[in-house]
């Protein structure tokens, strides 16, 4: 599904985000991400949807080698990942249906099918009724709920979350949890950089660790392990 | 590309400049007021290109005969002068024509200075006037009449008059004129091309977001592209459209204000007819390439994320 081998990623002002990275995140895994800021989380998941290239190694998303992959054969990667941010990152002047449909729409998915499945997924998420709303018009709990609409309505096999918490108060971040676990056991991978000490040991996923850009632990059914 | 997804493209181009109003009213302003200014000197050079044109066609050689020169040789004349490929045309004035000519130029005050004058005492003589195609080539067929001139020993023709100096001074402020309306119509479409195109990819960078967002739920770049090229094209023909209709209603009313008020001095515009066309041409034109043009261009620079 993910393999990484020996990933190296340096970016252009010679800082070392990942230094020799190895790793491998099977299908319908949960997969917790830890670690400082700064330790190269947010580099590890750019590399799996393909917004870094890694510098050295092999990296493998569902079968295709993201290293030499060429860039019109990007977005044909990128509807087979699903990516949730800390921001949200909605278009403001779309409504909450046209932001999730808007997915279906770059896959060219016939009307009717965009219809019926965007509404089954909002539903999902529980905003069928906002769905005519502006991301604007909404909380953050429920912004981040489009964004993982968006996500999913393309049934993709992994979905990469960059702290989807972050922005969020505890309460509102257990309802994104419950809904981020029920799509994972729909069969979705699911890759998740978090700081929240509370989710990740509660729930007892695999905790993989990185710092200073190399992965320090990673244990199948693990805890934070860090003080905050 | 599949039709809906065309129909997409077509639907969300047109949303996209509702959704953004503000910029889109930004762009469409500058748009309008470049062209407005475009536009107006464009008609400026073309009216002003119409009155040199009109002055030099005034231009006309007079070739005065010699006081005996039998009919036969005046027709073979006429002939001669009238074969030359600068030639438009040749009319005989008669020594009695030329005398009413020259009455009605003095005018009624100075009518008894010709007093006496007609008949057999008409002191003139016979002319022909001739009219060429190109008023530039004036000189050329005035030299070619003398060569006809000097070829006949008879020598029947003793002046020719075109204005020698006073053409040439015309010709040269004429064609500096036209030359300076080029320059400033050609310098204005190019600034009215960066300014609109600068505008635009303004209200482009206000999206740059949006299209990271694109890009990441594997949207291809044509797909991209798609409705803010449909979207720079329908603001470059309403914002033109907008201008060009205007631009000739006021041009319209001004030819008719000219045709009742000003027809003493002489200024006679160039119809609507005639500018309208070529006008509307140009601007809507410009428009269209300049709203395609501000769009691809900027959106091609956010697409390599």
């Amino acid at each position: 599904m993910i393999e990484m081998q020996d990933i190296w990623k340096t970016y252009a002002d010679g800082t070392h985000a990942l230094r020799g990275v190895s790793v491998r995140i099977d299908r319908n895994e949960f997969v917790y991400l830890v670690g400082p800021s700064g330790a190269g989380k947010s580099t590890f998941m750019k590399l799996i949807y393909r917004e870094e290239v890694p510098t050295k190694g092999q990296l493998s998303v569902n079968g295709f080698n993201i290293g030499k992959l060429k860039p019109r054969k990007i977005p044909f990667v990128r509807r087979n990942i699903g990516v949730i941010f800390q921001d949200f990152r909605l278009l403001p002047k779309l409504t909450v249906y046209e932001n999730v449909a808007f997915a279906m729409e770059v896959i060219e998915a016939p009307r009717r099918i965009m219809k019926k499945r965007t509404m089954e997924v909002l539903d999902l998420v529980g905003l069928k009724h906002k769905h005519a709303s502006l991301p604007a018009q909404l909380s953050g709990g429920e912004q981040q709920r489009v964004s993982i609409a968006r996500a999913i309505v393309n049934n993709p096999s992994v979905i990469v979350a960059d702290e989807p918490t972050g922005n969020l108060d505890p309460e509102t971040s257990v309802g994104i949890m419950n809904l981020l676990e029920e799509i994972n056991f729909r069969g979705s991978t699911i890759v998740m950089a978090t700081h929240n000490k509370e989710i990740v040991n509660s729930m007892r996923k695999r905790v993989i660790a990185i710092e200073n850009g190399n992965i320090v632990r990673d244990e199948a059914r693990g805890e934070y392990g860090y003080e905050v | 590309m599949r039709f809906s997804t065309l129909l997409r493209h077509l639907r969300e181009g047109a949303k996209n400049i509702i959704r953004n109003g503000w910029m889109s009213f930004a762009s469409m302003s500058s748009i309008f007021i470049s062209l407005f200014i475009l536009g107006t000197f464009f008609l400026l050079a073309m009216n002003v290109n119409s009155m040199a044109g009109q002055m030099e066609s005034q231009v006309q050689i007079r070739v005065y005969l010699q006081l005996n020169v039998e009919q036969a040789k005046m027709t073979e004349l006429q002939n001669k002068i009238g074969n030359l490929t600068e030639v438009s045309k040749v009319t005989f004035v008669s020594k009695a024509e030329g005398l009413e000519l020259l009455r009605k130029n003095l005018g009624k005050e100075n009518e008894d200075l010709l007093e006496g004058y007609d008949n057999e005492k008409n002191p003139l003589p016979d002319s022909f006037t001739v009219d060429v195609y190109d008023p530039q080539s004036i000189e050329a067929a005035a030299q070619q009449i003398d060569a006809i001139n000097k070829a006949d020993e008879t020598q029947p023709i003793s002046k020719i008059k075109y204005g020698q100096g006073t053409v040439e001074t015309l010709f040269k402020v004429t064609n500096a004129v036209r030359n300076i309306g080029i320059v400033i119509v050609v310098g204005l479409s190019v600034t009215a091309m960066f300014l609109i195109s600068n505008t635009i990819k303004m209200t482009i960078l206000a999206r740059r977001r949006e299209i990271g967002i694109m890009k990441l739920v594997g949207a291809t770049n044509s797909f991209i592209r798609w409705p803010f090229f449909i979207e720079g094209a329908l603001i470059g023909i309403i914002s033109s459209i907008v201008t060009t209709v205007l631009i000739l209603i006021g041009y319209s009313q001004l030819v008719k204000l000219t045709q009742m008020e000003m027809s003493l001095m002489m200024i006679k515009l160039v119809t609507l007819e005639e500018s309208g066309l070529l006008t509307a041409a140009l601007l809507i034109g410009l428009g269209t390439l300049i709203g395609i043009w501000g769009s691809t261009i900027s959106v091609r620079k956010y697409l390599k994320v």
